[in-house]
């Protein structure tokens, strides 16, 4: 497999899952805003915060109010991570590699960026905005149900898998971190304790985990169990244990991935040595925080791997 | 109203590809014209209808290469079949044959000893001023001495219903792809007709093209490794890579995914690490194929890919040079070239060429401007060109400065009374239109020439221009054996 192909299949699918878990953040946030007592000082610019794009907000924007927010996650074009640039992104990707993914998807992936354009304003009114992006979440099921039946289990199988996994780890390490960050905000007094089950509640439908949850844990939401399910529960898909484990069976089947397992294994073993305390707080959210970074480091470990191929390059070329 | 063909009108001078006088279909297209006829308005509609949604479905694929500009796929089908007969076709293919061979030698023989100039067939200067001479390629030995491994010749046939040869393409041909997407359209659009009649198949084309891209391999050992070296997604034949890629089952590469190494052997960069590419289909030109050589500033090729060439580490489809051929000026010379290296007469004759270099031929040219066809000698795509009864006096005037500046640069030709087919033209009406034929050929080890080719045709009425940039369309060609009896 080439490279170059790898690489793209690789970021479709990180780019898919960021297109998801957009939509699935902002269709909830409004239920989460309208539980809160009004006490409660959190707003809509904390998805800003979460995804780690304050500054490219703040740039284009002065106000940090619902309509700027909404607009700036779905339509922006200036924003890296919107649903319509990573549409855009993702239309790029798939064009130039559909000899090694189902046929099927470029249409879909074309329907789907269509459907968007088409029905911005939709998004962005609150009326609308559910149907919109419900539909925006099927069509994204879609996508990734069509691989499932359809894919062999080949390289291009498990590149689409890998970008997928990373992106979710990454993904449940801003949701645990934004509702710390939310946490710690709250003033200590009488609606203290419904506001934090509220936020939790919240971080669990976000992720789809909200019956998971209760199923495996077996208890109401408590922030220790929370944080505790969502990174290390062994078979809930959007765990970061479990995305991690399943990068390492993936990389496997993959050449030269020594060093990938290496760094997998790496990072398991401070997410399982963190997870022992997982009281929100300060430490809580720099763990957090350091866990983004070694996701980070371990995409450029890949990338280095199988994308680049520069020293052999170098010795080749010499 | 079905389709009567009592109605059609034949225009007198040209040569129609399946009626032969009103009323009167020939013989390969018999059941096709009775087929047509019985046929009501509605169901023609319908038929027509399905070809869209067809070419849509697939075209949707399709679509994204079109929002930049290309031209290819916005090119209109007609379900009405372009059918010439097997016997017919059996010869022509003989003469393809014969003219690539001959064309190989010539090119092989001008990158070594130039006999052919030594011997007074071609003055030297055709070569010294032809932009497609590569002095880098000479004395380069390409595996059995071919250097044009896929070429597109493009056939008319006059009002006699003689084919000639129009032009040979030996740099980059492209439309294959269209060939056999408009034979997937067609089954789907009349499968009755395939079930009557014996259609010779078009679709082992891409198996051939990578037999023979295999037969170049400077390892061979077992399975040698194939890629289709593509500009990229911006180029308008970026579908046509990827579909022969994909039916080849060839890695489709870029510039950037290949690398030369200090053994000069060219690689992919691969998730496992470095690959050795043994043959490359370029679909790249000559001038951006390695910065070290050519266009420096080209980001399309490879640095280094012409040393590989050379030394023999990897093949390339077509050679660089090989295009010295594909010269209007050159083409002039095609029937003399196969009589000198193939001791053989011409199978396909050459439509007759006017060459502005020489004073006698120029002179003519310059006083029949308004009846001729002027053609620049390097460029293809129907680009520059003067169409002499269709120009007005100012472009004449224009156009004798242009050749009296650079007569080497232009060739002129009669205005050819290109045949025509009948075209759906409405709801359920045919008119005749002007075409050509682009069949393919491939020479490796052997030599292969596709079932008919490409149809292209002028949608417009009286249009002689079939070009795809220019407003043409396309049909399905169709050999029809008529001695199996099916037919």
């Amino acid at each position: 497999m080439l490279s170059k192909v790898a690489e793209r299949v690789y970021w479709a699918a990180r780019y898919l899952e960021r297109v998801e878990s957009t939509a699935r953040m902002l269709s909830i946030y409004d239920t989460l805003l309208f539980d809160l007592p009004r006490q409660v000082n959190l707003g809509w610019y904390n998805l800003i915060v979460i995804n780690s794009l304050e500054q490219d907000f703040n740039e284009r924007y002065s106000v940090q109010d619902e309509r700027n927010v909404v607009k700036f996650l779905v339509g922006d074009d200036t924003n890296p991570s919107s649903i319509v640039t990573s549409l855009k992104a993702i239309r790029e990707n798939i064009r130039t590699t559909r000899d090694v993914i189902p046929a099927d998807t470029w249409e879909l992936v074309n329907e789907l960026s269509q459907y968007v354009q088409d029905h911005l304003q939709q998004g962005i009114n609150r009326r609308d905005r559910h149907e919109f992006l419900g539909n925006v979440i099927s069509a994204c099921q879609q996508i990734i149900g069509l691989w499932q039946v359809n894919m062999p289990r080949d390289s291009a199988w498990e590149m689409l898998k890998l970008g997928q996994n990373l992106e979710r780890a990454d993904m449940t390490t801003r949701n645990l971190d934004a509702a710390t960050a939310a946490i710690m905000q709250i003033e200590d007094d009488d609606f203290a304790v419904n506001s934090q089950q509220i936020i939790w509640g919240n971080v669990l439908r976000s992720l789809s985990a909200d019956q998971p949850y209760r199923r495996a844990m077996r208890s109401s939401v408590k922030a220790p169990l929370v944080c505790s399910f969502l990174l290390t529960d062994q078979r809930f898909p959007r765990s970061v244990e479990y995305c991690l484990n399943h990068m390492i069976q993936g990389v496997k089947a993959l050449p030269r991935a020594e060093k990938i397992i290496a760094d997998i294994r790496k990072l398991h073993k401070t997410v399982t040595d963190r997870a022992e305390d997982s009281a929100p707080g300060p430490e809580m959210r720099e763990a957090l925080n350091d866990l983004q970074i070694s996701l980070q480091y371990l995409h450029f470990s890949i990338s280095r791997t199988w994308f680049l191929n520069d020293q052999e390059q170098l010795a080749v070329a010499q | 109203m079905s389709i009567n063909w009592k109605h059609y009108e034949l225009q007198e001078g040209f040569y129609d590809e399946l009626i032969s006088s009103p009323g009167n279909p020939r013989v390969p297209a018999r059941q096709l014209a009775n087929y047509l006829n019985s046929l009501t308005e509605e169901e023609i509609q319908s038929r027509k209808l399905a070809a869209e949604s067809t070419i849509k479905d697939m075209g949707v694929s399709f679509t994204v290469y079109s929002e930049g500009e290309n031209i290819d796929r916005a090119w209109p089908f007609d379900i009405v079949p372009r059918i010439i007969s097997a016997q017919q076709w059996e010869k022509t293919a003989a003469g393809l044959r014969q003219r690539l061979k001959a064309l190989n030698m010539f090119i092989d023989d001008l990158y070594h000893e130039q006999n052919i100039i030594k011997d007074g067939v071609i003055p030297e200067f055709v070569l010294k001023q032809s932009k497609n001479y590569r002095p880098e390629c000479e004395g380069v030995n390409p595996r059995f001495g071919v250097w044009a491994h896929i070429c597109g010749t493009d056939l008319v046939r006059d009002g006699d219903g003689q084919f000639y040869v129009l032009e040979d393409n030996l740099r980059v041909p492209s439309g294959v792809s269209y060939m056999l997407e408009n034979r997937s359209i067609m089954k789907r659009v009349l499968p009755e007709v395939f079930e009557k009649v014996s259609i010779a198949p078009v679709g082992d084309y891409p198996e051939a093209l990578f037999n023979m891209l295999a037969s170049l391999s400077p390892r061979q050992n077992g399975s040698p490794v194939v890629v289709v070296l593509t500009p990229g997604i911006f180029n308008s034949a970026y579908f046509e890579h990827a579909f022969l890629a994909q039916r080849m089952g060839a890695e489709l590469v870029e510039g950037s995914d290949l690398v030369v190494g200090k053994d000069d052997c060219v690689y992919m960069k691969t998730i496992s690490g470095l690959e050795r590419v043994d043959v490359i289909y370029r679909r790249i030109d000559d001038m951006f194929l390695d910065p070290e050589v050519f266009e420096p500033e080209s980001v399309l090729g490879v640095p280094g890919l012409m040393r590989a060439w050379r030394k023999g580490k990897v093949a390339l489809a077509n050679a660089p040079g090989a295009g010295v051929a594909d010269d209007k000026v050159v083409y002039a010379y095609v029937p003399d070239i196969i009589r000198y290296y193939l001791n053989e007469e011409p199978l396909i004759p050459n439509v007759e060429t006017y060459l502005c270099y020489d004073d006698k031929q120029r002179e003519y040219v310059l006083d029949n401007l308004d009846k001729l066809v002027v053609k620049p000698a390097n460029e293809s795509g129907g680009y520059g060109m003067l169409v002499g009864p269709h120009s007005t006096k100012k472009e004449r005037e224009q156009f004798a400065e242009l050749i009296k500046a650079n007569p080497r640069n232009y060739i002129a030709q009669p205005t050819l009374a290109l045949s025509t087919a009948p075209t759906l033209v409405g709801r359920s009406k045919v008119e005749p239109r002007h075409l050509d034929l682009r069949p393919f050929i491939l020479q490796g080890e052997s030599t292969y020439v596709t079932t008919g080719g490409l149809t292209r045709v002028a949608m417009k009425k009286g249009s002689l221009v079939v070009n795809s940039s220019q407003g043409g369309g396309s049909k399905d060609t169709w050999i029809v054996d008529t001695s199996a009896g099916k037919a």
